[in-house]
This record gives C-alpha cells, structure tokens and sequence, in this order.
C-alpha cells in the first residue's frame, strides 16, 4: 500500500474556515459540530482523505520493517491472537499477556515487542511517545494507528476471561470516579451525566454504554486543532494533565485499566480509526 | 472522626455493597500501588497531588453520593476551614478583576510551570455568567443574574464568597472544586469572583 496524496489540506481548509468563523461570531456548538460532522460524511465516502491515514500508512510500513538493534520487524509481534496476527487485535485489548504476565492495551503491547524483539529500549521510546502539533506521529503514534485501524469495523469485545483483566476493569473503574489533585477532579467529573459541555466543547458520557459505543472506538484519532493523531494512551494523559496532575507514564498500569473500562463500556461499539476530532 | 467514617465505608464496600458493582471485588491496595508504580516519571513534589485528603477519598468511594451522616461531617468539616478576609474588609472585591479570573483557566497544569499569569477561576468552562459570553459550559448551573434575582443580599454575597472558597461546605462531594480550600485562588481572587457575581454592576447582573 502507498500514501495516496489525496487533496486533504483542502478538505481541511474548509472545514476550519466556517468553523472559526462560527467561533469568533460567539455561534453556538451546533455550527462547529456540524461543519464537523459535514467532514465525517466527507471522510466517510474517502477515507483515504483523512489526514490521520498517513500515520495508517507509516505505521504499516515500519511494523514489517527490520528494526532496531536486532534488526526485526514487527511481524512476530503477537497482540493477542498469535504472532503477526493484527486483524481484529485491537477490538480485544487491553488481554492479559502471559509473557508479560500483566494486562496490556495497544500501547505497551507495541512498546513491549518494541523493545523484546527489536530490542530498542523502552526508557527511551517513552521518553517522549507524544508527537508535538504540526509534527507527523510519533513511530508509536503511526504503528498504533496502523494497528487499530485493522478492528475498523470490528466491535470491541473485552477480554475478562483471566483473573488479572478482570482486576484491571475494577481498578479502572475505581479510577474513573477517584477525585485527587489541587482541582479535586476524578474522570466522572466531566464524563459522568448527559448533555454536558465545557465550554463549548460536548463532553461524551463515559459511564453511560451508549454514549461509550459512540465515542471510544474512534480512538486513535486525528486532532484537526492539533494536526497530530492522538493515541488512547495520550488522550488519557491528556485529561490527566487537565486535571493538575503529574505527567503519567506512557503505557502505565492507571491508563491500561482505565483504557479497560473505557474499552468494556463501549462493549458491542463498532471501531472506525483514525477518528476525526477537533 | 473523618478517619473513623472512611474506615467503616471501606469495611462496608468490602463486606460486598451496592459500590462493589465491578466485575472484580477491588483490593484498594492494588489501587495505591498501581498509582504508585503509573507516575514514576513523575517529581517527587509533584506525587503528593495523587494523594487523596478524606474528603476526596469518600467522594470517590461513595461516587458523590454520600450517605447523610458522612455528607454531614465532610460539610461541617469544610466549613470550619474557610478563611475570610481581615476585619473590616468586603467579601466583594473588584467584579472586573473578576471577570477576567472567571475567563481564565490558567494555572497548576505541569505546562504551566514556571508561572506565567496568575490562576484563574475558569468559572466559564462550566458556569453560564454574562449572558452575553455565548462561549460557556453546563457542568454547573448558570449563574446569570445570580445577584440580582437575590436583591444583591448581603447573606447571599457570604453564600457565594464561602461556594467560591469550598462548595463542599453547602453540598458534599460537589463537582466544583475548593477554590479557596486548596489554595488554588487567593483571597483576594476569591472577592473579586464574589463581586463578579454578585455587584450590581456586574454584566452578570445586567
């Protein structure tokens, strides 16, 4: 497969002109969204439109590369469903890994094959995982994106079987409604009720499953606002540092099992990555 | 007291309540450690923001539905610690201080380091205020015209001085965070958001 250069800058360019224009004249939420949503059906039609498809397509070329100090590919990765198996991988993490012996999402599974097949050292690929605005994903970035793009149109199906994903599921669950830090702020804040916004922002009703089938299959996702695609792990730490707390780690334990109730409340919810958000 | 109420609520949750709706029964140990071992990146000044004070602890473990007595204690006790300005000072500051405080959401993020601008109330990002800011949120009621449908009262001006400085000292486990309590507004900054809904003068009130 090979980047197809579509005319997306110009697609964007007319998203984001009525869009700021409906901003700056103080218009409601209504306008922005449905210039948005104007896009969606666009991308809909070609998804090869989608900004986020150049992460796709560098992802798909770095996971069948030869890397790294061993210089492997990725292709003896397995993310669950057996070595190099991808389809439909990601509709079912975060699992237990039994080599791991610990419960992972995409992320660190990715991070782990990373650095046990190709042998790059993970301190280092964590050290700045995130892609700043304007710049093209990070490897991580791009090889998530590549990844979960393969469930497209798959639903999430959370793996419970072993004993660990369900304790995952449980601290994730205690961590949506933990309040902490200078602002006393848990996830439940913003996510807990219907028909809220900050600002004008929508704010998705995480522990209700039908607004969760709506929204968490749309990650990873590309940030008009940002020009970068966002993973789930960075969206995560993204709310973390909303809330006033320290930077927390790429792939941690907290956002493994919070990715795991996110993924179990949007049980059933068809996945369709890169999603396409402001 | 506090101490004494979370170490029964935990024991009830244990014992297999209503909170227990997970598919796992937690160990809240495996909570505290998971922090632990999710931040180690973090400074060590930073960490003690993950550690939660009582108040937050039965917030959470309750879901913000505390049982009344517990609601009854975290009010009594978050009451108690409000601070007021000196003798002889005005709970309302300056309302156009205020509104710029109500505009800003800046301060305390790990970006925000070292300081740039002062902390802001970012009363907006949840509150309606002035009717004629269209860019505000729903995550608290709206404020508009809050003085005036009280005759600009002077209770009422203590009532918002003291919901600014802690809401949980009127309503348990309140979405809004304690300003004044955490130190994240200053006194100062805490009378002129007072002003700003409550002066005669205030857009909010026009």
């Amino acid at each position: 497969m090979i980047v197809r250069k579509r005319l997306f800058c110009a697609v964007i360019a007319g998203l984001m002109l009525p869009a700021a224009a409906a901003l700056a004249a103080g218009a409601s939420d209504d306008a922005t969204e449905r210039e948005l949503e104007k896009y969606r059906q666009m991308l809909k039609a070609d998804p090869w439109s989608n900004p986020g498809m150049l992460d796709v397509d560098r992802g798909e070329a770095l996971w069948g590369e030869k890397r790294g100090p061993n210089k492997a590919s990725l292709e003896g990765c397995d993310l669950g469903k057996g070595p190099g198996k991808i389809d439909g991988a990601f509709a079912e993490l975060p699992r237990y890994f039994r080599d791991a012996d610990r419960v992972m999402d995409l992320e660190s599974r990715l991070l782990w094959c990373m650095e046990k097949l190709q042998g790059f050292e993970a301190s280092a690929l964590v050290k700045r995982p995130y892609s700043k605005a304007n710049q093209s994903g990070t490897e991580l970035e791009a090889l998530t994106s590549f990844v979960a793009s393969k469930s497209n149109g798959a639903a999430f199906a959370p793996q419970l079987t072993h004993e660990k994903e369900r304790a995952a599921l449980a601290l994730g669950e205690a961590l949506f409604f933990r309040r902490q830090g200078p602002m006393d702020f848990a996830c439940a804040t913003c996510h807990g009720d219907a028909g809220k916004r900050i600002r004008l922002q929508s704010l998705p009703y995480l522990s209700q499953p039908e607004e969760a089938r709506q929204v968490v299959g749309e990650w990873p996702a590309y940030r008009v606002s940002q020009g970068t695609v966002m993973t789930p792990q960075h969206r995560l730490a993204d709310c973390y540092w909303q809330m006033r707390l320290p930077l927390v780690d790429y792939g941690s334990e907290v956002t493994v099992a919070l990715t795991m109730y996110l993924v179990n409340q949007a049980k059933g919810g068809v996945i369709a990555t890169p999603g396409l958000k402001r | 007291m506090l101490r004494a109420l979370i170490r029964v609520a935990v024991v009830a949750s244990m014992a297999g309540s209503a909170l227990a709706q997970g598919a796992h029964d937690l160990d809240r140990g495996a909570l505290d450690r998971a922090i632990k071992d999710s931040w180690r990146q973090a400074q060590p000044e930073w960490l003690q923001r993950l550690k939660q004070d009582d108040t937050q602890a039965l917030c959470s473990l309750y879901r913000n539905n505390p049982p009344a007595d517990i609601a009854a204690a975290i009010q009594a006790r978050e009451k108690a610690a409000i601070k007021y300005p000196a003798a002889g000072v005005a709970l309302m500051g300056d309302w156009k201080k205020g509104e710029r405080l109500a505009q800003s959401g800046y301060g305390m993020r790990f970006t925000d380091y070292p300081p740039r601008a002062e902390n802001g109330g970012n009363c907006f990002a949840c509150h309606q205020l002035d009717p004629k800011e269209l860019s505000y949120g729903t995550l608290g009621p709206s404020l508009a015209a809050y003085g005036k449908t009280r005759n600009f009262a002077d209770a009422d001006v203590k009532a918002v001085y003291e919901r600014i400085y802690n809401p949980q000292a009127a309503v348990a486990c309140a979405n809004m965070p304690r300003l004044g309590a955490s130190g994240f507004l200053s006194l100062e900054q805490i009378r002129d958001l007072t002003a700003y809904v409550m002066s005669p003068e205030s857009p909010v009130n026009k």
